[in-house]
């Protein structure tokens, strides 16, 4: 069995060691919203937080994973009130919405170490993420109101 | 009439057959009231009498609860578009109803719901709006003169003394909430025909709101068709043959049914499945299958020869798509000619969400759940498949991750294969694509190679044009093949034979060439339109440059009895600031088209840094009439422009030996947020008829690019996608 | 973002390193005095060396890493890296794009999947490496200079090729990725003979 800590709850499962973890989140755990775009880490609809950092859940081994903190965007928060889950409600950011878990989980990263990111930080932070509507101008636009957002007080 | 409570789904679904679609309103009964229930409240309301349950629906479209809630039923699906929340809208802005208490669900397969042009359940071709503009508000005016009519008969008064807002419905200092009404209302006959509200008295039309579908969408809760788990639900992954047409020759499934999780492993149509607890295992089962193809040699197409071939038929008569005097006359004894080529390369969808599909069937029903652009055509698809009627299957759409028209198969092929499967096994299976399954999965834009011979005048305005055609039809070999006239598939020629520049050029000829092969082909954003509107205006460009006339100029002579391209293209040159100057190394480029019922014009802003193409600023405008959600239609030229943009890059899918070369998104690459440029969308302020937006502001994107490229370098971009050495 | 990376840029030729060998050796081979003789041809041989070194290094599975600019390489071809991956200070990439968010401790199975080793990264920020662009000559000077080669003496530095995890990953590279043009043993032998001859830099 291994141990998993997500969203501050503890999971265990009897999955492969190589499982993906992606595949542990959605088809062992039900944990949907963490979604499936490429398989190779293409295209980051799979981003979650390991430790905080945005890994490709598609590529990691569930092994990886194992006792360490993994935050999908279940628990961005409980309550839609993330800075960024409020600017793109403001800036109605997405369209079909598939990839949208996946950039809100790279956004957060650039957020946290970037609190008032430039366009070249967001060109940086999210180039890996894929959006076949072509949200990128308006991921762009809430990203600065999610900075703007959080630097004014909101919860992060 | 029955009453609506005693009829039963079966029953339902045959007196709505005899409606027409059109404006008319069928009334609704119970089994949709029931689905409106659990929209409502997950489940749990569901249970009789539980306050957020439908206690009153007037129609097919809408329901009320006693918690005043409002359970909108949408006949178009929620792909991106926005429909999810411009159909509400409509309905809103009749029904003055309290904007936070409406819950959306998508409609399942049935009449009242058919297109009110296409006469099937569709979402496509850029029409929700424009095509449920009436029916949608009639919908909401209806619910609402019922509403009105309980609570004056409540009260005592007359109906016209009443007046609604926010939920209520209000006389003097009384006021009763919609919820409270629902019951009383729902013993009162719908009138018909009741008058809509005039345009000054919208609230939300051409105003705006913010999309209904946000908060779901990013908290991880809503539900797509790859979301879809009940317990015992299985997954299965399909290996499907290397090259379009091959035949399974054997399979060994010996090694595949060691890996841990695989429970079957079964052959279908169009393949071998295997079917395990999870995807993971599912996927490692497959790579662990031995399979075996028969592979005709006339199915190993290789790209450059298939460019040949179609070339050669260049050479040789087409069916005649438009004529006018005499084009090769013309042609031959013209001062000055072009003789182009251009080529398009086929085009996959490539959905975020990989095609998927889930199948339950248990006895004599069916459950399935997906998301679709058709689930009419699904349903009937599947029920052929289990010898079923058709209300024998259920479809439960989903959100989709994107459609592209991917989604809209004739054939109903990812829902008619996960059928097949859930038969097969005897197990309720969740049939999973992977991102290369969807790559090398067929269902292409076709590819086209275009050859256009121009004649000039003394004048240097074109007095011949002879345009050949060459792809594969959409509707050729589907059941919407009556839809190709004398040889011509209207999906391959729409943008030139209908060009309004042709009407300029006295002697033209346009012929059409349909091949045949068994790569499948389908509707892809834009359709047509993805490489006519390229071919048009990167021609046009060149005629101006020709002419020695400023490109926008030349345009507005040929467009000056063309009222909406005329004005989509004045107002982009103008907010673009055409003809001031640029940054050093800049360049702009203009394209106007019309397609879906709206005319778009895009000026794109560009620079070439060693062969690489960097686009910083797309201006855009369009006039597609009134524009209900004016937002949301940035946002789908926004789309648009990034989407066209990723083909005139990127898009490529080539064959080796009959093999999609390309697999995932390594080699079938997307525009990323660094590549992006600023867009800028600019409405035209009309009252023009209403036209679609999710598809016009693909076409003009490209050639807009292309142009600002020649603008640039002095080069002519006619092979798609742009390589590095076509510009040096 | 200053971008210096450039595909086109400079490449090795096979055919230019055959004719450089060959012409060390040739020159070796010319014996005048004993003495003369030695040292010219401990200095042949050391350069030829490097040469050797040199084609390894400019082998993808090296120079990939090693780029000019803050966009590592990627593939066969090693073109910039897509998804606009970047060094960062630390040379772990930046934001939601650091390797190890998609680079494993192993290689993931697989064509066109992300290679891995646990130690997956760039040169850092201030002391960037390159190896992309450089001459054989302009890379053995670099490669000897402290304030350029991470503040290593040779001798670290042979440990470096020698033990180095993720110099090592270069010859187990994951499916479909071209091995470097010298095995390591013999990649590390004639690191060992450059050095142990003087590291003497080629003459372009």
């Amino acid at each position: 069995m291994i141990k998993l800590h997500i969203n501050n709850q503890p999971y265990s499962v009897d999955a492969s060691p190589q499982m993906p973890l992606l595949w542990v989140l959605r088809d062992m755990l039900g944990l949907t919203g963490t979604k499936f775009g490429c398989g190779m880490a293409q295209c980051g609809a799979c981003t979650v937080h390991l430790n905080g950092e945005a890994v490709r859940s598609c590529v990691t081994p569930v092994s990886r994973a194992a006792n360490q903190q993994i935050t999908t965007v279940e628990g961005l928060s409980t309550d839609l009130t993330h800075p960024l889950q409020q600017a793109w409600l403001q800036e109605d950011v997405l369209q079909c919405g598939y990839c949208q878990s996946g950039q809100l989980m790279s956004a957060a990263v650039l957020l946290r170490e970037k609190p008032d990111p430039t366009d070249e930080d967001i060109d940086r932070a999210m180039s890996g993420n894929v959006c076949r509507c072509g949200t990128y101008p308006r991921i762009r636009k809430a990203i600065h109101l999610a900075a703007k957002i959080q630097r004014e007080g909101g919860k992060s | 009439m029955n009453n609506p409570s005693t009829v039963s789904r079966r029953k339902f679904l045959q007196t709505t057959t005899t409606f027409a679609g059109g404006l008319l309103i069928p009334f609704f009964v119970s089994a949709g009231a029931k689905r409106m229930g659990m929209l409502g409240a997950l489940g749990a309301a569901e249970a009789a009498g539980a306050d957020s349950a439908v206690a009153f629906a007037p129609n097919a479209y809408l329901g009320i609860g006693r918690d005043n809630s409002v359970h909108i039923i949408l006949a178009h699906v929620e792909m991106g578009q926005g429909v999810w929340t411009t159909l509400p809208m409509l309905i809103a802005d009749e029904l003055d109803c309290d904007w936070n208490k409406i819950k959306v669900g998508h409609a399942p397969p049935a009449q009242p719901y058919y297109h009110t042009m296409f006469g099937i359940q569709i979402t496509g071709g850029s029409s929700t709006t424009w095509s449920e503009f009436d029916r949608y508000r009639q919908a909401g005016a209806t619910a609402r003169a019922v509403m009105v009519a309980a609570a004056a008969q409540q009260w005592g008064v007359a109906p016209e003394a009443c007046s609604t807002a926010d939920g209520y419905v209000i006389y003097n200092d009384k006021k009763l909430s919609y919820g409270e009404l629902a019951d009383a209302a729902a013993k009162i006959p719908p009138p018909a025909n009741v008058p809509l509200k005039p345009a000054s008295e919208w609230k939300y039309i051409g105003k705006g709101v913010k999309r209904l579908d946000t908060s779901e969408k990013i908290n991880g809760k809503a539900r797509f068709g790859m979301d879809v788990q009940f317990p015992g639900l299985l997954t299965a992954v399909i290996a499907r043959p290397p090259v379009f047409g091959a035949q399974l020759k054997r399979f060994d499934a010996a090694k595949a049914k060691t890996v841990a999780g695989v429970r079957q492993v079964v052959a279908v149509p169009s393949g071998v499945a295997v079917i395990a607890d999870h995807f993971w295992a599912a996927k490692q089962g497959r790579e662990a299958l031995v399979v075996e193809w028969d592979i005709e040699p006339s199915l190993q197409i290789d790209t450059p020869g298939q460019w040949a071939a179609y070339r050669g038929l260049t050479e040789q008569r087409g069916a005649v798509a438009a004529k006018a005097g005499d084009a090769q006359d013309a042609l031959s004894k013209a001062a000055d000619k072009v003789d182009v080529e251009y080529t398009l390369p086929y085009l996959a969808h490539a959905c975020m969400e990989p095609l998927n599909c889930t199948v339950k069937i248990a006895n004599d029903k069916c459950e399935i759940w997906t998301g679709t652009q058709m689930p009419g055509l699904d349903q009937g698809a599947a029920a052929k498949i289990l010898g079923f009627k058709p209300e024998q299957v259920e479809v439960h759409t989903m959100f989709l991750g994107g459609g592209f028209g991917r989604r809209a198969t004739a054939a109903s092929d990812f829902v008619s294969e996960a059928v097949e499967v859930a038969k097969a096994s005897g197990k309720a299976v969740k049939t999973v694509w992977t991102r290369e399954d969807d790559i090398r999965g067929g269902y292409y834009r076709p590819a086209f190679l275009h050859r256009v011979r121009v004649g000039l005048g003394e004048d240097k305005m074109p007095v011949a044009w002879h345009h050949s055609i060459v792809g594969q039809s959409i509707l050729a070999g589907t059941p919407f093949e009556a839809g190709v006239k004398d040889g011509i598939d209207g999906a391959s020629v729409e943008g030139v034979n209908d060009s309004p520049y042709m009407g300029h050029v006295p002697n033209h000829l346009i012929e059409l060439h349909s091949p045949k092969n068994k790569i499948p082909v389908l509707w892809w954003r834009s359709v047509g339109h993805t490489h006519t509107a390229f071919v048009m205006e990167t021609m046009i460009d060149q005629l101006a440059h020709s002419a020695g006339k400023d490109p926008v100029e030349y345009r507005r002579t040929l467009l000056k009895d063309h009222k909406r391209p005329l004005s989509a293209l004045n107002l982009a040159a103008e907010k673009a600031g055409w003809g001031t100057p640029l940054p050093a190394g800049h360049f702009r480029g203009i394209a106007v088209h019309d397609s879906f019922g709206s005319a778009v014009a895009q000026v794109a802003e560009v620079s070439v840094e060693k062969g690489k193409v960097r686009v910083h600023r797309v201006v855009c405008a369009i006039d597609c009439g009134l524009a209900v959600n004016p937002d949301g239609v940035a946002a789908q030229m926004e789309s648009g422009i990034i989407f066209g943009l990723t083909a005139f890059l990127y898009g490529n899918i080539s064959l080796d030996k009959g093999r999609v070369r390309q697999g995932n998104f390594h080699d079938y690459k997307m525009v990323r947020m660094q590549e992006a440029p600023a867009i800028e969308v600019f409405i035209v302020p009309s009252t023009e008829k209403m036209g679609g937006a999710g598809e016009p502001g693909v076409p003009p994107l490209a050639p807009a690019v292309a142009n600002a490229l020649f603008a640039a370098t002095g080069k002519r971009i006619r092979n798609l996608p742009v390589k590095p050495e076509d510009l040096s | 973002m200053q971008r210096t990376n450039s595909p086109t840029w400079w490449r090795p030729r096979a055919a230019l390193f055959t004719f450089c060998i060959a012409g060390a050796l040739s020159v070796a081979a010319v014996a005048v005095r004993p003495a003369d003789d030695a040292a010219r041809s401990e200095r042949a041989i050391s350069q030829a060396a490097f040469q050797a070194v040199y084609k390894v290094l400019m082998s993808p599975r090296c120079m990939n890493c090693h780029p000019n600019g803050d966009i590592p390489l990627q593939g066969d071809d090693s073109h910039l890296h897509t998804m606009n991956v970047t060094r960062g200070v630390d040379g772990k990439g930046v934001y939601a794009l650091k390797c190890s968010n998609c680079h494993q401790v192993a290689n993931t199975p697989g064509l066109n999947m992300p290679p891995g080793n646990p130690t997956w990264h760039l040169p850092p920020a201030d002391m960037p490496m390159v190896f992309e662009g450089r001459s054989p000559r302009e890379l053995a000077l670099q490669l000897k200079d402290p304030n350029q080669n991470g503040h290593k003496t040779l001798q670290q530095l042979l440990d470096h090729v020698s033990k180095d995890a993720l110099v090592l990953w270069g010859w187990k590279p994951g499916d479909g990725r071209t091995l470097p043009p010298l095995a390591h043993a013999e990649f590390v032998k004639q690191f060992k003979t450059w050095v142990s001859t003087g590291a003497v830099a080629p003459n372009e």
